[in-house]
This record gives structure tokens, sequence and C-alpha cells, in this order.
């Protein structure tokens, strides 16, 4: 999709995104960023050390990597990849921490098996950011104050992309609803749906 | 980190049910309900076979009799959106929406949501209770608030589905394949009580695989709705919910079927209320009547008395909502 402009891994991020997304010891996640790369293979056949060949495409860019099958997509994202926006919350599907867009579609990635979603395209945090410059949806967030802690702020970010883009301009009980798989422990709620609809009129100014 | 397990994606269904005839071979469809039940050890795999390549077992298409097939994996937000389910059977798509979280209904899908295995917090964690192989069931003595207070019997759990009530409710069918071949059976037939095997929550055998669902056309007159219950505004399962489904007019219904979600270890047909809304009229001494005949035979636990009044008092609710329809 037109959106994913920003294809550069966290060690090179800059100070906006940094800032933004809480990404910590950025500068030591250079090494895991490139795995042994292996053919891709659609059938995922495992090899003989369990690890099976998979070619993943995240936030634009294809990355061929060799997982375990017990491998979640959250797992490969962070530890595999670097791309430690997406946080480990409850590790069961319950609080939306670790929210994606998958082919467009909010998901659980700690409820995902990283061979699941081959051939789909993943989005995360950092790719909806529009180079260096906070995306939309991140921007109403910070102007909203639409967060304490921050720890369920990628999270809900992408449950609002993911929203936004099934349904453009929702009202209040949708919004509501909409971000309903996410859980705020610092309680910010209002703000938050404050903030989708403020990512509501940034999305008609910028025209996407 | 989820325990070893080695992962085949076939790209046939007959791949498919080849595979999961292996011993310790679990099936995979959106993998929500799997990947929690592996990671808190309900049970174990040796490998997981998964669904995802299986596209004739995906979309929502009419059939030739004027109703509609529904494959196994087709997710619940699309059976959630779609035109010709939010319009003609009204109830499942309310079971859809009301089910999960918004992340959920993207990635679960129709039969996975049929084949969940229970939300009892015994049978979940480290109890080895009676459903697992144990000697007992742990809520009888314990924390039975959110348990059955119909059916139940040695083991108490509810059937935590929002869509299978609904497609009771609209007297679906469910096709099962195996090596064998395939058997459709009415909706309800799917289901299995503790008395009949406190093992399992469903008919299905090891090695055979729920492949799609198929509804009826409408009958004449014919209006649904599903109605949830929860202990708050979103993401939770039913406390109690009720599906109801009516055909004819309201100064004559002719058929009727009230089906009861969270109170018992099935779909549960409220078989009383439905004949005393067959053939009546749809008014308010008939609806309270209704309501009151949902809860005959009720046998509460210890800490689950409210559903009772709770399952009354949503389906007297429900009843009239769709007396104003």
């Amino acid at each position: 999709m037109a959106e994913h402009r920003d294809n550069r891994q966290p060690s090179s991020s800059g100070v906006s995104r940094r800032e933004f997304l809480g990404t910590v010891g950025a500068g030591t996640l250079g090494a895991a960023l490139v795995g042994p790369a292996a053919p891709a293979s659609e059938a995922a056949a495992p090899q003989a050390d369990g690890l099976a060949p998979v070619t993943l495409l995240i936030n634009g860019r294809p990355q061929q990597l060799r997982v375990e099958p017990r491998w979640t997509l959250l797992d490969v994202l962070r530890d595999r990849l670097g791309l430690t926006g997406t946080k480990l919350g409850c590790g069961r599907g319950e609080c939306g921490a670790c929210t994606v867009l998958i082919d467009g579609l909010p998901r659980y990635s700690c409820m995902t098996l990283a061979l699941e979603a081959e051939g789909l395209e993943v989005t995360t945090v950092e790719g909806l950011m529009n180079g260096e410059e906070l995306g939309p949806v991140q921007q109403a967030f910070v102007d909203e104050d639409a967060f304490q802690c921050g720890y369920c702020t990628p999270g809900q970010v992408v449950a609002a992309e993911g929203l936004l883009r099934g349904s453009p301009d929702p009202g209040l009980e949708e919004i509501q609803d909409g971000m309903s798989g996410n859980l705020c422990r610092c309680g910010t709620y209002d703000h938050i749906f404050k903030a989708v609809r403020r990512a509501v009129e940034l999305r008609q100014s910028a025209g996407s | 980190m989820l325990p070893k397990f080695t992962y085949v994606r076939p790209s046939s269904l007959s791949e498919a049910l080849e595979h999961s005839r292996s011993d310790g071979a679990v099936l995979h469809a959106g993998g929500t309900d799997l990947l929690g039940c592996l990671r808190d050890g309900v049970f174990p795999a040796e490998r997981v076979v998964a669904m995802s390549g299986l596209e004739e077992l995906r979309g929502i298409s009419p059939t030739r009799d004027g109703g509609l097939r529904i494959g196994a994996l087709t997710t619940l937000a699309e059976i959630a959106a779609h035109p010709l389910i939010t319009e003609r059977y009204a109830a499942l798509a309310q079971g859809a929406a009301s089910a999960a979280s918004p992340q959920l209904r993207s990635q679960g899908s129709l039969g996975g949501n049929l084949c969940q295995r229970p939300r009892c917090w015994y049978f979940r964690s480290d109890f080895h209770c009676l459903r697992k192989g144990g000697a007992i069931c742990y809520a009888i003595a314990g924390e039975n608030q959110y348990h059955c207070i119909f059916g139940g019997d040695r083991c108490y759990i509810v059937h935590p589905s929002d869509t299978a009530p609904a497609l009771v409710a609209l007297d679906a069918r469910v096709r099962l394949a195996s090596p064998s071949g395939t058997r459709l059976l009415p909706m309800e037939s799917l289901f299995v009580l503790p008395s009949e095997d406190v093992r399992s929550e469903t008919v299905l055998q090891p090695g055979e695989l729920l492949t799609e669902v198929l509804l009826p056309p409408p009958a004449a007159g014919q209006r649904s709705t599903y109605r949830k219950v929860r202990a708050r505004g979103a993401w939770a399962f039913a406390l109690a919910g009720v599906a109801v489904a009516l055909s004819g007019a309201d100064d004559r219904v002719e058929g009727a079927r009230v089906v009861l979600s969270g109170v018992a270890p099935i779909p549960w047909r409220a078989v009383d209320a439905e004949e005393l809304l067959t053939g009546g009229r749809l008014d308010a001494e008939t609806i309270s009547r209704a309501a009151a005949a949902t809860v005959t035979g009720a046998q509460p636990m210890t800490r689950n008395g409210y559903k009772v009044e709770l399952v009354r008092g949503l389906t007297e609710e429900t009843l009239q909502t769709l007396a104003l329809q």
C-alpha cells in the first residue's frame, strides 16, 4: 500500500520515532536485522534443524527468515527483525498491545503464528510513519495527549489505523467498538477516542 | 513461548484430512483459541495442521435452494458485515459481531467459533479436571459464577460461542468431512452434553473436519435476533445470551426457536418457550409466559443463581423487541 513509505529499521530511526515508539536499545539491534537468507517456500517445509524458511512482507518490504513453527508473528517482529514498536502485553490476545495490520485488518500478532502470515501484508506501527514524520494517526495521539505510560499506545495507534481504513469517518459508538480490543491500564480512553476523531481530520486534510 | 510442534499447511482438503489423522495432530483455523490452549497447556499438540491454504473453505455464497453457504474459514468479521446475512439472518450477524474483539473477529473463523474449547477457568488452568481426564469437576465446590444452570452433569461448562445459538435458532446445518466422505448434520446435533461425552464438546471424530455451514432460505415472515449480556460492554464472553428466530406474523407465530448461550454446555433450546410461542399471538402476556418458560428446569449452582433471572428478563426484552419489528 502507498502508506508504507518507511522501510528502514529501528536501528537507524530518527529522534521523533524513538520518542514516539519508546524503542529501547535501538543501536544494538542492527545485528539481528538480517537473518540468514533462505529461499522462499510457500509450503514452509521445516528443515532438519526444525527451522522453516519463510518470506514475510513487513511494512512493504520482503523479509526472508528461518523460523520455528511455534514462533508468533510478534516473536519475529521484535526478536528477529528488531521492530520493537509492537509490544508484548498479555501474550494471550486480550490486551491489544501487539496489534498489527494484516492485509489491512487489525490482528493480534501474539496470536498469529509467523508461518501463518506468509503471503500476507503486515503493517506495524513503524510502517505508519511518513518518512521521519509521524503519520496522521500517530500525530493525532500526540495532539490529544492520548497516553500516559505509553505502553499500549503502538497497539492503540495500529488499531485506530485499521478502524479508519475500514471506516474513514466513524462516530463515537463505532470508535468505542473499533477500539474495544485494546486495553489502556492508565485509563486514557476518552483521550484515545478524541485522538481517533482528530485522526479523521488529519487524514482528510492529508487527502489519504 | 509456545511449546514445540511441527507445522504443515496442506493445499487440499484430502491432504488436510490425511495430516489430521496422525497422532497428536490439531487443526488450526484462525488459531485464536488453539494458540491460547497450547500456551496454557490445556492440551498438547505434536503437529499443527494449518487450514489457511484451503481456499475452498472460505467465503459466503447463495445456495440453489435460496439459502446460504458459509465456508468454515470465513471470519467472524466477514459474517458480521455481509449484507445477505445482516438482512436475512440478523441473529447470526449479531452473534458474530458481539464475539470477542475487532482483532479476533478479523482472524477467528466460523468453524473455530463452533469448535472452540470451553472457557471454564478450571479447564483452562492447571486443574486436572474431568474434561481433561481427571476425576472431578472443580466448579461444583469452587468458583462457579460463570458456569451452567442447564444441562450440567458431572461437568458444568457453558458453551462459549455466540454464533452457535444463532445458527441453531436459524435451523442451520453443518457439514463434516472425513476420509470416508462427508456427513451433514442439523447444527444442534453438532454439540454434545457432558452426560454423553465429558471429554468433547462436539461429535467431531479424530480426523474429521468441519467444512461448511448451510443456512436454509428464510421462512415467510422470518425475523431473528441475538442478544448477549456480558460483564462489560465489549470483549467478554456471554454471562447469558438468547437467539430468537420467529416466522409468521405477530398475530400468529408459525415457528419459534429460542436458543440460550452462556448457560449450558451446549447451545440450549428453550423448548417450553418455543411451544408457548408457536401458533399464538406475540402479545405481552404470551411474551411474559414464554420468558418464564425459558428457565423451566434451571438448576443453578452455588454462585450463579443470578443467571436464572437474567435469562428470563433477557428473553422477555428480546421478544418485545422482535414484536415491534
